[in-house]
């Protein structure tokens, strides 16, 4: 810690993520903590049935490559790592965490894992539990269950923390819970400082998706310009021992802090932003205000919050089927109404070769696939149609794109550019579980 | 030339299962009076109800000059099971922005 702060870095926004803000942050940043949110609701399922099928390591795929950015420079000046690119193999990530750090001659270092998110144990003896999305009993999906994943709070991070690792790596934890940890390290706050807890976890919320609190999802060229996106920084957020935060980026890194990207950020996949509902505390954003403090420097201050519910929200991942896709385009005279008869073709002939779907939805992109249909719309020189059906049945969904392929000699004339694919669907619902049915520990892997 | 949201206020969408949220932030306080006026649940419900079914539901954030409007019942299902192009929603707050605004001329 500088000058009476905490500065945590933020890394990665999502599993795909770009890898040279982090490594800019690392390098001239002056930040104490990196961390990297790479886990999206489904992102676990998906892992848990690599793992069990032998087609992944479990853990997040480019783990290795988003650490390889950044380890040495980390080691070399201190800087804390934590993230949850453990996903549904914690413990395996750390060891190939390890082997990197081996590999890049970084010595002395080590892991501290959070075990305890995966909770398929605990589910698969309460089948009565309801389902958050469905309202139906967990029973209903149970068969069908991938991956069962709380979301653990900053209370676990911080106790990872405590261990001296440099690096935290975690499964299934709340995304601002990952910031809101090393700040309870830092500064030694009590778990139940609410008045702390709510600074720490907007600033938490605002940092979670990296780029976009900097200018990214935002640009509306004329109106919301952004400048240098295309080297769009990730930011930082600076705390001080009695919560007070700013938000910020570097000078250098393309992008923008201002309160308008800070708004936005705030209100980002918010449902009541008076209850914002955390594994730490309930947030309530009423008081929150947004003042530009310097340039591309945000002061977040006024957050409120209730104390945390006494469960954790668990998150359910499950096998619900395949989604079978063609796409065809059409261009010039016409192009729209030949586009609309190629898809009442596949329609039809899908019916005729005795294929039932749960939802087969035709689009025209370039017409009305992103807002349905409207009166009025004028229409596209060119159209793609799309064709996408949800089925139990792999072959009608293998179906779908293959009859949009025959299109090009058994169609309507000109149609250009097929596409198709498949893919089984993981679907994710939630539940609530009792906290104490949750316990956790912390495993320390060290370098060989 | 007919005024819209996007004249006077900025949005971005976010999902959270089978609903979507979509925030609009008012450029200055005559803006956010003016989108309180006007934006009200059954407004928004019907720009929206070519991709969602509702319930709509609206929550004033006066300190950000912001509505937050909560969309439930996205057609399609939810994010991870959805036939969408855009399962995530992601698109949707350029749909809000086009919502046209009535009344007088631009509050100068």
């Amino acid at each position: 810690m500088k000058a009476g702060h905490l500065r945590i870095g933020s890394g990665a926004g999502f599993a795909g993520d770009r890898w040279e803000p982090a490594a800019e942050l690392v390098e001239h940043g002056d930040i104490d903590v990196i961390a990297f949110e790479c886990l999206a609701e489904r992102t676990i399922a998906r892992e848990t049935l690599a793992l069990l099928r032998g087609s992944g390591p479990g853990y997040s795929p480019k783990l290795e490559e988003r650490l390889r950015a950044v380890l040495p420079a980390c080691a070399a000046k201190g800087i804390r790592i934590v993230t949850n690119m453990g996903a549904a193999a914690p413990v395996p990530a750390a060891h190939a965490a390890c082997a990197l750090a081996a590999e890049l001659d970084v010595r002395d270092f080590s892991c501290a894992v959070l075990i305890g998110d995966d909770v398929r144990d605990q589910l698969s003896t309460r089948a009565e539990l309801t389902l958050l999305e469905s309202g139906e009993p967990l029973e209903s999906i149970l068969p069908r269950m991938a991956s069962a994943n709380a979301y653990l709070g900053a209370d676990a991070v911080a106790e990872a923390m405590a261990s001296g690792a440099l690096a935290v790596i975690t499964g299934r934890i709340a995304d601002p819970s990952l910031f809101v940890g090393p700040m309870l390290h830092a500064f030694g706050w009590s778990y139940d400082d609410y008045a702390k807890l709510a600074q720490a976890t907007a600033a938490g919320h605002l940092l979670e998706c990296a780029g976009q609190v900097t200018g990214g999802y935002f640009a509306d060229p004329g109106v919301k310009d952004v400048a240098d996106l295309a080297r769009l920084g990730f930011p930082f957020a600076d705390i001080t021992p009695t919560g007070e935060v700013t938000i910020g980026k570097l000078t250098d890194a393309g992008g923008r802090v201002d309160v308008a990207t800070c708004s936005e950020q705030l209100l980002y996949e918010i449902d009541d932003p008076g209850a914002y509902i955390t594994p730490d505390c309930v947030l309530d954003m009423g008081g929150i205000s947004l003042r530009q403090s310097a340039p591309d420097r945000v002061q977040v201050s006024g957050a409120r919050a209730a104390p945390r519910t006494s469960s954790y929200k668990v998150s359910v991942g499950y096998f619900d089927g395949y989604l079978g896709e063609g796409q065809l385009s059409y261009g010039g005279p016409n192009a729209v109404a030949r586009a609309r008869l190629a898809g009442e073709i596949v329609k039809q002939r899908l019916a005729l070769r005795g294929f039932a779907f749960d939802d087969l939805r035709i689009d025209l992109i370039g017409l009305d696939s992103l807002h349905g249909p409207a009166e009025g719309r004028p229409e596209p020189y060119e159209v793609r149609l799309r064709v996408a059906g949800k089925t139990e049945n792999r072959a009608a969904a293998e179906a779908v794109g293959w009859e949009v392929a025959a299109l090009y000699t058994n169609g309507p004339s000109g149609g250009a550019g097929d596409f198709s694919s498949v893919r089984e669907i993981l679907a994710v619902q939630s539940v609530l579980l009792a906290r104490d049915l949750v316990p956790t520990r912390i495993k320390l892997i060290e370098t060989r | 030339m007919t005024l819209t949201v996007r004249d006077i206020a900025h949005a971005r969408a976010g999902d959270k299962g089978e609903r979507v949220n979509v925030s609009v932030i008012a450029h200055d306080s005559a803006g956010y009076e003016r989108l309180l006026r006007e934006l009200s649940e059954t407004r928004v419900l019907a720009a929206y109800a070519p991709v969602a079914h509702g319930p709509v539901r609206r929550y004033a954030v006066p300190n950000l000059l912001a509505l937050n409007f909560v969309i439930e019942n996205v057609r399609g299902g939810s994010v991870t099971a959805t036939t969408a192009l855009d399962i995530h929603g992601k698109s949707l707050s350029a749909l809000m922005l086009a919502i046209p605004l009535f009344g007088n001329e631009p509050e100068t």
